[in-house]
């Protein structure tokens, strides 16, 4: 029973990304399947953020760079080297891990701003390097060749495949955060957030720590990368270093409330849905960004623990399933 | 034979244009020095400021260069309006919070800017002329704009080390805490500052219209340089920012005669990690 | 008795201040050693290098046997040591059983988290912040807190205890109690350092103490003997012959 109970904080998460799922397929609508896909997408890429900037507390702005470099290592094995998308992911997975493992023990070393500036440096430094890497198509990037899809029946069934793939990832995001958040090294990880220094001096090996939550936090994106890139169809240098789409997942994570599980779900769930109606809205479109800012800026100043992190301290019943 | 035409051809204007940079990167680090706020909303304001030259030449034709001096106020007043509205009350909270507040400020011009502007490229056809120099063809408005970025700059410092204010600000640089203790009035410190950050922004790209065609996202680049240049000067050092610009300006006069132009920025940002991992304090050291 | 601890000419200087000179002590297994000294003569600086924050400019720091002069402060944990800070360091937003988890997980023993709920159990009934368990950290006052600090590190099961003014800002009879808690700690074995300015608990409580003054070790010694040695009254009093002098003046 009480093994159970630990994990009821992954209950209301896995609850609102089912029904998510279940709307498109028993609508059968194919549009509502493209926006619960970029809202999907949205949960993957937040919750794997949330391991390094909700439980570790550094703050990364370009964690973008971990979706793009994957997803472009991963394309061109699909592409080039005629390999599978499952393969595709795996190697982009893979990519993105060691990519974050050899930044990681480098900059981690840095705190506070200069972290969140070195990331913003490798991002752009990695858009750039990719712009003139001839291998990945330089600054054309690359373009799926059709026949690539006829090994999963043609492109509207890769289409459909990839929504149920996309699914798959984030419920293994979500897993990934709920069980690093019980463990050990979860507990660890925290211990830095709130001070680095007391938590080494209990024994924390924090140079270790940070460097693996870095790598968790950039397996799932690299993943996210291929899978995505495979879907659009093609991928450019600017598509997959987007520094704004860096930021737009710290707004996730933080207005839901960083460091919980259900945070980023309900931080990706309502900016996603926010720009959606924004964007079609005949009063709001031209200045939804604007809109957008305004309302980050609230939030910002008036509820920086987000969501979660404001309703369990006004309801202190719910910490335990608000996890 | 070719790359030593090529570098003397491209190197002066990178001096130049490095200068202008520099100023750019001087409003970044001096809200960093002062506040340890990294701002931005530092790109859009450049922008405005480029704006701000389109509208006052092209549309009520007057002199760019005396338009500075309304661009230079009006960015001192949005600056210290910012900085109430947005900056205030996260001043005291985790980095993350005040690099979204600014964010957010970010969003909110592009937004709006987008919406009022598009994002067509604008244009000011603005010409003094221009001068030989041995092989090489310089246009008047760069050198008019290095001209006033190092004016600027001196003027940022006699009023940083010889005004009552100035004095302030560089207390309050070094420990709010015990500034405020003296009887500084940190707030009003604090705002004037961010309006100075923010000034200094506007000014250069006041100056950048000048010579390069632009848009509302424009700013962007510029403020991707500033992080770049505040890093190698050292953030926090308004002196070091101007060196660190005419570093970034020499290396883009530099670079484009021995690899292809792409490359310039793969060095840059390549440069700007390991800088911060090799001397965080950038080359000339932080806050003085 | 074997050396637990071997403190051999440590040197440390910030800038032009000098810290620490020529420090060297050796500390018996299962002793209680007391630190005193006036504000600024370089205690916290001492446990700072023991523990590994920093390395000294010279000298070495033996512990079990093994130089850890050049060690990272985790190193220390893993291998025994656990200390609190002069001025806490509560993990705020974490609760004071994830706080003390922390220690039993990260210390000595590297416990899995169910044991660590245990040890952390254990430990906080025995510092009496049972009842406290649930809460967050951040919302207990400095007195709780202190006594967070010492369970964090008790937790580590530590063969050596490095206390920071544990029994500043507390009432006498939260030191009384304090004392007898350090003396219960020493008890199960555990050997101890303390930096303490409340006097009469420390040589009440200390086996041994050693004076520092301007980073120089002034002087070494049984409780008894310090409450007699010259230098360490003129280091608390200033002259002690001024007093006398005075008095003399007087008298003309």
């Amino acid at each position: 029973m009480k093994n159970l109970r630990i994990h009821l904080g992954l209950l209301a998460p896995l609850l609102v990304v089912t029904a998510m799922i279940l709307w498109p397929i028993i609508t059968g609508n194919v549009s509502s399947r493209e926006i619960v896909f970029t809202i999907l997408k949205a949960i993957a890429l937040a919750s794997s953020l949330n391991i390094l900037l909700g439980y570790t507390g550094y703050v990364s702005f370009g964690h973008i760079v971990f979706y793009g470099f994957g997803g472009y290592v991963g394309l061109y094995f699909v592409n080039e080297q005629g390999w599978s998308i499952w393969l595709g992911m795996l190697v982009g997975g893979i990519a993105a891990g060691m990519l974050a493992f050899l930044l990681g023990k480098a900059i981690l070393r840095l705190r506070g701003a200069y972290f969140a500036l070195a990331t913003i440096g490798i991002n752009e430094a990695m858009k750039a390097f990719i712009n003139n890497f001839e291998l990945f198509g330089g600054p054309i990037g690359m373009t799926i060749n059709f026949s690539v899809y006829r090994d999963y029946g043609g492109a509207a069934q890769a289409l459909s495949m990839s929504f149920y793939i996309m699914a798959v990832l984030t419920f293994t995001a979500l897993i990934a955060s709920h069980l690093v958040r019980l463990s050990k090294f979860g507990l660890g990880l925290q211990a830095i957030r709130e001070n680095e220094d007391a938590a080494e001096v209990m024994g924390v090996v924090a140079p270790n720590a940070k460097t693996w939550a870095y790598v968790l936090s950039a397996i799932i994106p690299g993943m996210v990368g291929v899978l995505f890139f495979f879907k659009n169809g093609n991928v450019e240098p600017h598509v997959a270093f987007p520094l704004h789409s860096s930021i737009e997942l710290l707004v996730m994570v933080m207005l839901g409330g960083q460091g919980t599980v259900l945070g980023p779900v309900l931080g990706a769930l309502a900016y996603q849905g926010m720009r959606g109606y924004l964007v079609t809205s005949n009063f709001f479109k031209d200045i939804q960004l604007s809109v957008s800012g305004v309302l980050l800026l609230l939030i910002v100043l008036f509820i920086p623990a987000g969501a979660i992190g404001w309703l369990r301290h006004r309801v202190p019943v719910l910490r335990r399933v608000l996890a | 034979m070719q790359q030593i035409n090529l570098l003397l051809t491209s190197l002066p204007d990178g001096i130049l244009l490095g200068f202008v940079y520099g100023l750019a990167a001087m409003g970044l680090t001096l809200i960093w020095g002062v506040m340890n706020v990294i701002n931005l909303s530092h790109g859009p304001i450049i922008a405005l400021g480029m704006f701000g030259t389109f509208f006052i030449f092209i549309r009520m034709g007057i002199n760019p260069y005396i338009g500075l001096l309304f661009i230079a106020i009006l960015g001192l007043i949005m600056g210290v309006f910012i900085y109430f509205v947005a900056v205030h009350r996260v001043i005291n909270a985790p980095h993350l919070s005040s690099l979204l507040a600014t964010f957010s400020v970010n969003m909110i011009i592009i937004g709006l800017g987008t919406a009022a502007l598009t994002t067509s490229p604008y244009n000011v056809d603005f010409n003094v002329g221009s001068f030989r120099l041995g092989s090489t063809t310089i246009l008047g408005t760069r050198l008019v704009a290095a001209v006033i970025a190092i004016l600027f700059t001196g003027g940022l410092y006699i009023f940083l080390y010889r005004t009552r204010p100035g004095k302030f600000i560089r207390a309050v640089t070094n420990n709010r805490a015990a500034a405020e203790l003296m009887g500084i009035p940190s707030t009003r410190i604090l705002a004037l500052s961010f309006g100075l950050g923010t000034m200094l922004a506007a000014v250069s790209g006041a100056l950048i219209a000048t010579f390069f065609p632009f848009n509302i996202l424009s700013g962007g680049g510029y403020e991707l340089k500033s992080f770049v240049i505040g890093v190698l000067g050292g953030l926090g050092n308004p002196i070091g920012a101007l060196v660190g610009g005419l570093i970034l300006g020499v290396l883009e006069g530099i670079i484009p005669a021995f690899m292809e132009t792409s490359w310039v920025p793969v060095i840059e940002f390549g440069l700007f990690v390991v800088i911060l991992l090799v001397r965080p304090q950038g080359i000339f050291g932080a806050k003085k | 008795m074997s050396i637990l601890l071997s403190v051999q000419g440590v040197t440390k200087s910030f800038g032009g201040l000098q810290a620490l000179s020529k420090v060297t002590f050796d500390l018996p297994e299962g002793q209680i050693l007391g630190l005193i000294g006036p504000n600024g003569a370089g205690k916290t600086t001492l446990f700072n290098v023991v523990n590994g924050v920093y390395p000294p400019d010279e000298g070495r720091v033996i512990f079990r046997d093994q130089d850890v002069t050049d060690a990272k402060t985790y190193q220390h944990a893993k291998m025994g040591m656990a200390r609190t800070h002069q001025i806490v360091q509560p993990l705020n937003e974490l609760t004071v059983r994830e706080n003390v988890e922390v220690g039993a997980c990260f210390g000595r023993e590297n416990q899995n988290l169910r044991h660590a709920a245990e040890i952390a159990e254990e430990v906080l009934e025995f510092l009496g912040l049972h009842n406290r368990i649930d809460q967050l950290a951040g919302s207990l006052n400095v007195a709780q807190k202190k006594r967070l600090e010492m369970a964090r590190a008790l937790a580590a099961r530590p063969y050596l205890l490095l206390l920071d003014e544990v029994l500043a800002g507390l009432n006498p009879s939260e030191i009384a109690n304090m004392v007898e808690t350090v003396r219960k700690i020493c008890e199960q074995g555990i050997t101890i350092i303390m930096i303490e300015h409340v006097m009469h608990a420390v040589m009440n409580v200390s086996d041994r103490i050693i004076v520092l003054d301007y980073g120089e070790q002034i002087a070494e010694g049984t409780p008894a003997e310090i409450a007699v040695n010259e230098k360490v009254i003129e280091a608390y009093l200033g002259d002690p012959k001024l007093a006398q002098r005075l008095m003399e003046q007087d008298n003309k």
